[in-house]
C-alpha cells in the first residue's frame, strides 16, 4: 500500500482506508467512468427516441394526429395542469394503486403464512390458486361492477385481485424454500411451528417478500388501469380510454407518459424500502 | 438413575416414500454412558445421521425402543443438544442473539441463562464478536458459535453430526481439539457422527463402526489413548487403530 497518493476519489466509492494505492485509485476511476458512461448513454437514448418521435411528426413521415409528439404531449399536460384537472386525475389513480398494493401485499402475505402453517390446506387449495392465477382478472370486471358498484371500490378490488394472487404464490414459495433449510435447526431446538415461522421462516423470507413487492407494484398498476378502463370517470386510465374514444392521441400519450413516471417512482420507492430493510436486518 | 444416558434397543427405522421404502436402521443396540464421547463411523449413506435423529427424537423408531436419561427422547428434549453439519446461524441475528436462540425457543431466557451464555462466549473466544453478524466471522468461529448455541441451554447429551466437515483441514484439527476438551471438561456426554476415521479416533473414547445400510454396529473399538485430540493423533496406537477400522470399513 503506497502512501504517496494525494488525490482521493471524490465519488461514492471512496476507499475505506485512509490512503490507497495508485492502482486502486485507477481502478476506482475506471469504475466511475464506466458508471458515467452508462448514465450518459441512457440520457442519449432517451433524447434520441424523443427526437425521432418529434421529427417523425414534423417531417410528415407519420401523421402527428396518430402518433402525437413530445411537444404536443407537453402542451397537453400543461393544459391539463392549467385547467386544474391534472392533479385530481393523478391523485385518483395513485390513491387506488397505493391502497390496492398495500392491502394486496398484506392480505397476500397473510394468506401465504396461513398456507405455510397448514400444509393440508395448501395441498387442497393449490389447484384453486393455480386457476385464480391463470385467470385473466379482467374477466371478473363485470361481476365486480355488479357486486361492489361502478366506482373507485371496484377499481381497488380489481387491483387487489390482480396483486394478491401473485403475492400469495411467490411469498409462499419463498416460505417453503427458506423454511426447509433452517426448520431442521429449529426442530433440534424443540421449537414449535409458530416459533419456527416467526424466528426463522419469516425473517429469512424478507428478501423474497421484497421481490414479490416489486412484482405486485406492477400488478397493482395493471389492476387499477384495467379497473379505470371499465368503470371510472376519473384517473389516468379513464383519460387514456376517453382520449382513445374521441381520437385525442395527445391525451392518450400524455397520460401514458405520466403513468410511466409514476410507476417508475413507485418501483424505486419499493426498492428503497428494500434497501432500508436489508440494512435493518444486518444484511446491508 | 443408572449411568446410561442414551439407550437404543432393537431399533429399526424405515423411511417411507410413495414409490419405495428404505430400511435405514435394523436391529440396532447401542448405549452411551455418562461422560462418554462415542464416535460413530460408517460408509456414507449408512444411516449414521438417522441414529442421531432417533436419539434426539426427531424421528420415532419403526420398531424397538429409544431411551434418553431414562425417558423418551421427546421428554428429554431440553437435555439434548444437537449440532448440525453446517452452523445454520441466522444472518439477521448477532452472534449473541444466535446463541440465545435455543433458550428463547424453550422459554428459558432470563438474566441468569443469558449471563451463562455470555460466559460461554467469553470462554470460547467469541466475547468480542458477540455484536457481530455471522457473515463477519470465519468458518471456524461460526461453528464455534453454533457449539455455544448448543451448549447455552445446558444439555446433558450432545449429538454432533459431522460438525467439522464444512471446515478447512487446519481449522478442523483445532476445533476437534477444542471441542473434545470442552466436552471432557464440561462433563458432557456426546455422540459424534463422522465419516472421517482419524477424527473418530482423535475425538472418541469409543469408536462404533457401522455396517452398510441397514445400519447396525459391526464392530466396536475402545480408544485407550490419553491426551487431547491433537496429542492422540500423534500416538503410536492411533495408526494401529486407524488401520483396523479402515479394514473393517472397506
Amino acid at each position: 500500500m503506497k502512501t504517496t497518493v494525494k488525490t482521493a476519489p471524490r465519488s461514492a466509492e471512496r476507499c475505506s482506508v485512509e490512503q490507497c494505492s495508485v492502482e486502486h485509485d485507477r481502478y476506482l476511476l475506471r469504475l466511475r467512468r464506466r458508471r458515467r458512461l452508462v448514465t450518459l448513454l441512457r440520457v442519449l437514448l432517451l433524447c434520441a427516441l424523443t427526437g425521432a418521435w418529434e421529427a417523425a411528426g414534423r417531417t410528415g413521415l407519420v401523421d402527428p394526429f396518430i402518433i402525437s409528439s413530445p411537444t404536443r404531449v407537453l402542451k397537453t399536460i400543461s393544459n391539463l395542469w392549467q385547467s386544474g384537472e391534472l392533479m385530481p386525475h393523478i391523485f385518483t389513480t395513485l390513491y387506488e394503486t397505493v391502497i390496492g398494493f398495500v392491502i394486496g401485499t398484506a392480505v397476500g402475505t397473510a394468506i401465504a403464512a396461513a398456507l405455510w402453517f397448514c400444509p393440508s390446506a395448501n395441498a387442497v387449495l393449490d389447484p384453486y390458486l393455480v386457476v385464480l392465477n391463470a385467470l385473466p382478472k379482467i374477466a371478473l370486471g363485470p361481476i365486480l361492477i355488479v357486486w361492489v358498484g361502478a366506482g373507485p371500490s371496484a377499481i381497488i378490488v380489481m387491483a387487489l385481485l390482480v396483486s394478491t394472487v401473485v403475492t400469495v404464490m411467490s411469498v409462499l414459495a419463498g416460505f417453503l424454500e427458506t423454511g426447509q433449510e433452517s426448520a431442521r435447526l429449529m426442530q433440534t431446538l424443540g421449537a414449535t411451528r409458530l416459533q419456527t415461522f416467526f424466528k426463522v421462516v419469516f425473517p429469512a423470507s424478507i428478501p423474497t417478500i421484497m421481490s414479490a413487492l416489486k412484482i405486485s407494484v406492477g400488478m397493482s398498476w395493471v389492476g387499477v388501469i384495467v379497473g379505470e378502463y371499465l368503470v371510472s370517470r376519473r384517473g389516468l386510465g379513464y383519460l387514456i380510454v376517453y382520449g382513445g374514444q374521441v381520437f385525442k392521441l395527445d391525451l392518450v400519450m400524455a397520460s401514458i407518459v405520466i403513468l410511466c413516471l409514476l410507476a417508475a417512482a413507485m418501483y424505486y420507492a419499493v426498492a428503497l424500502l428494500e434497501k432500508a430493510i436489508d440494512k435493518r436486518f444486518g444484511r446491508g | 438413575m443408572d449411568d446410561t444416558v442414551a439407550l437404543l434397543e432393537g431399533v429399526r427405522l424405515i423411511y417411507h416414500e410413495p414409490r419405495r421404502e428404505t430400511l435405514a436402521v435394523e436391529g440396532l443396540d447401542m448405549s452411551v454412558k455418562r461422560g462418554e464421547l462415542v464416535s460413530v463411523v460408517g460408509p456414507s449413506g449408512c444411516g449414521k445421521t438417522s441414529v442421531l435423529s432417533l436419539i434426539s427424537g426427531l424421528y420415532r423408531p419403526s420398531a424397538g425402543k429409544v431411551t434418553v436419561l431414562g425417558v423418551s427422547p421427546e421428554e428429554a428434549r431440553d437435555s439434548i443438544g444437537y449440532m448440525l453439519q453446517t452452523d445454520r446461524l441466522l444472518d439477521w441475528r448477532t452472534i449473541e442473539k444466535n446463541v440465545l436462540l435455543g433458550l428463547e425457543v424453550k422459554g428459558r431466557l432470563n438474566a441468569q441463562t443469558r449471563q451463562y451464555a455470555n460466559e460461554l462466549l467469553e470462554k470460547y473466544g467469541l466475547g468480542q464478536f458477540k455484536e457481530h453478524y455471522p457473515r463477519q466471522l470465519s468458518g471456524g468461529m461460526r461453528q464455534r458459535a453454533a457449539l455455544v448455541r448448543t451448549l447455552a441451554f445446558s444439555p446433558e447429551l450432545l449429538l454432533l453430526d459431522e460438525p467439522f466437515s464444512a471446515l478447512d483441514y487446519q481449522t478442523r484439527l483445532i476445533l476437534e481439539d477444542e471441542v473434545r476438551s470442552i466436552i471432557k471438561r464440561g462433563g458432557y456426554t456426546a455422540v459424534l457422527v463422522t465419516h472421517d476415521i482419524s477424527e473418530a479416533i482423535a475425538m472418541g473414547d469409543r469408536v462404533l463402526v457401522f455396517s452398510n445400510r441397514p445400519a447396525r454396529i459391526k464392530r466396536e473399538f475402545s480408544v485407550d489413548i490419553t491426551g487431547s485430540a491433537l496429542e492422540r493423533r500423534a500416538a503410536a496406537d492411533f495408526r494401529r487403530l486407524f488401520d483396523e477400522i479402515w479394514r473393517e470399513l472397506y
